[in-house]
């Protein structure tokens, strides 16, 4: 019989939050479908992680097991996961969008002669799939028009793990076969590249740059702005890429997340990569000359208009105003 | 090194978007073009290695004719030569389709390595590099800041989440996905502009790569995102809007 399967992934020994958040996704898609939903856990030890799944009202909790899934590979994961897809028809493969669903999830996909739909932050009737296009500026509703299995990966925040409903599911194990040769990639430990000095989430006030700022030599504008708040100065990633501010004080998806009471938002648009990283702040300002900009879809208030003219204005009006 | 490199032609990401009258794309008339940023990235991590190590870079992009300006771009900044796949209808191709069409055209070439940005800025789909790989055959890894040869492969920098990294080793020919970020990007020159119009630049029609076949995936609609929060645009001049905000942030949201 068809199924709904839902991949989950593992973080710090346990299933991630983001996983969760799939799983809610896959259970929007069976009240849909009346299919049954299945959760699915893969690597060299899974016993653990299917007890957690199987703590979730699930019809049935799979691990994919075997020696070679020790450490993250894409040919490991798409070798098992391909195996187990032949042998237990799915209708639906549902992902949470991380980097290393990004990076064995489209080779799966087309392996099977399908195509991901990736980065999904809404299923309607249908079912319908939207994901963002143009860097968040639209989104656009997607079908998938084939026999085959439909391949989603949900991106994080997109849907609610705490609704999440408590079961008791039985729990099988499915053994792929995997030869060392087959795994091409040799994966080392993960590192983080220096001791972070800016702890960016404890922060409770931070103003942000981005493109808009246009070269380093303006950035003591919104450092003086920061200043007058008390606020740490963080980024999004072009500015970081170019050197201008160091990576550690980057907020988005490859950064830091944050959550701060004020959120100022300075010429920056608001591509997805960077709202995922701040839209949970309480209170977002943004400042910036095209109104269409995504950062407005998440600000409380904005003003539209030049930063070269707005920055300083309200940089003078926080000191006098304290 | 052989190195193909894989790069885009997307909407420049300051022009302005609207929709077009079928409500499935944007109106293209008018528009200005530039070259997806993370294949900027790729085509730079190529340039590089080939000032390294020797060798050639050949870029290759799809698209309909407008596409031409971008790959002299590419061939100006030092790409030794270029492949353009002539498609007008690459938007009723899914993923695999236009993949299908790169890997047809990248498979005479037999490359050591294939590099292409993690993801372009208009569909922002994030898996031509993947599903190539795959398509070839070939060993890949994605998200990489970072390649260095090691006389029997290569070894990378992949971004993980969170500001983790990780180094991964493979061997060759494999298929890399590059984040932005890794190089500074070079600025073609004079001289260079002047050179590129002596290039090799070869023009193979999709139709004559003969990779068609219905999409799995279909984009229907497109449209203006829905608001999460209502925002309070506060107007006037600078000034007038400045202190309009100082004043809600002291008194509505109380927080300074």
């Amino acid at each position: 019989m068809s199924a709904i399967f839902v991949i989950l992934e593992e973080n710090g020994g346990h299933i991630s939050r983001i996983s969760w958040e799939a799983l809610a996704a896959g259970t929007a898609l069976a009240e849909q479908t009346s299919l049954p939903l299945h959760a699915v856990v893969i690597g060299s030890s899974t016993e653990a992680l299917a007890a957690e799944a199987a703590a979730k009202q699930v019809a049935a909790v799979i691990r994919i097991e075997h020696a070679l899934l020790n450490a993250y590979t894409p040919d490991g994961w798409t070798s098992a996961l391909h195996q187990f897809l032949t042998a237990n028809p799915a209708t639906y493969v549902i992902f949470p969008h991380t980097y290393q669903v990004r990076d064995y999830a489209p080779a799966l996909a087309a392996r099977m002669n399908q195509v991901l739909i990736g980065d999904v932050t809404g299923i309607a009737a249908g079912p319908v799939f939207t994901r963002q296009l143009l860097q968040g500026r639209l989104n656009g509703s997607y079908k998938h028009a084939s026999d085959g299995p439909c391949f989603v990966s949900v991106q994080a925040g997109a849907f609610r793990a705490d609704a999440l409903a408590v079961g008791s599911a039985s729990v099988t194990t499915f053994a792929p076969t995997i030869e060392p040769s087959q795994i091409r990639t040799k994966p080392g430990a993960p590192f983080r590249a220096s001791a972070q000095t800016v702890d960016l989430s404890s922060a409770p006030l931070i103003v942000s740059v981005g493109r808009g700022i246009k070269e380093a030599d303006n950035l003591p504008l919104v450092q003086d702005l920061a200043a007058a708040l008390g606020a740490e100065l963080a980024a999004s990633r072009p500015i970081c890429d170019n050197g201008w501010l160091p990576m550690e004080r980057q907020v988005g998806s490859s950064g830091q997340t944050v959550a701060p009471k004020l959120y100022l938002a300075v010429g920056i648009s608001g591509a997805i990569q960077h709202l995922v990283g701040m839209k949970a702040s309480q209170c977002i300002v943004a400042i910036n000359k095209d109104p269409d900009a995504p950062i407005f879809e998440v600000a409380d208030y904005g003003i539209v208009g030049d930063l070269f003219e707005v920055v300083p204005a309200l940089t003078e009006a926080i000191k006098s105003a304290k | 090194m052989k190195i193909v490199v894989a790069i885009k032609q997307v909407p420049d990401r300051d022009a302005p978007v609207r929709i077009d009258a079928s409500g499935k794309w944007i109106e293209e008339s008018g528009l200005q073009f530039a070259m997806n940023e993370p294949d900027a990235y790729a085509l730079e991590e190529a340039l590089r290695l080939k000032e390294a190590q020797g060798g050639e870079v050949i870029v290759l992009s799809a698209g309909p004719e407008r596409v031409g300006t971008t790959i002299r771009e590419a061939l100006a900044k030092g790409a030794d030569r270029a492949i353009h796949i002539t498609a007008d209808d690459l938007g009723t191709r899914d993923a695999l389709g236009v993949a299908k069409l790169i890997a047809e055209a990248i498979k005479p070439e037999s490359p050591d390595l294939i590099l292409t940005g993690l993801q372009s800025e208009d569909l922002g789909l994030g898996q031509t590099g993947v599903i190539l790989a795959e398509l070839l055959n070939l060993p890949h890894a994605s998200l990489i800041l970072h390649v260095e040869a090691t006389g029997t492969g290569l070894k990378v920098k992949r971004e993980l989440e969170a500001g983790w990294f990780q180094e991964i080793e493979l061997p060759t020919p494999a298929v890399l996905t590059i984040q932005s970020g890794g190089n500074k990007l070079r600025y073609a020159t004079l001289m260079g502009i002047k050179k590129a119009k002596t290039k090799e630049f070869r023009a193979v029609s999709a139709a004559d790569l003969g990779q068609s076949s219905a999409p799995t995936v279909t984009l229907g609609q497109i449209a203006l995102p829905s608001k999460q929060r209502s925002t309070q645009i506060l107007s006037g001049s600078a000034k007038e809007a400045a202190a309009a905000l100082v004043e809600k942030l002291k008194f509505e949201a109380r927080i300074i």
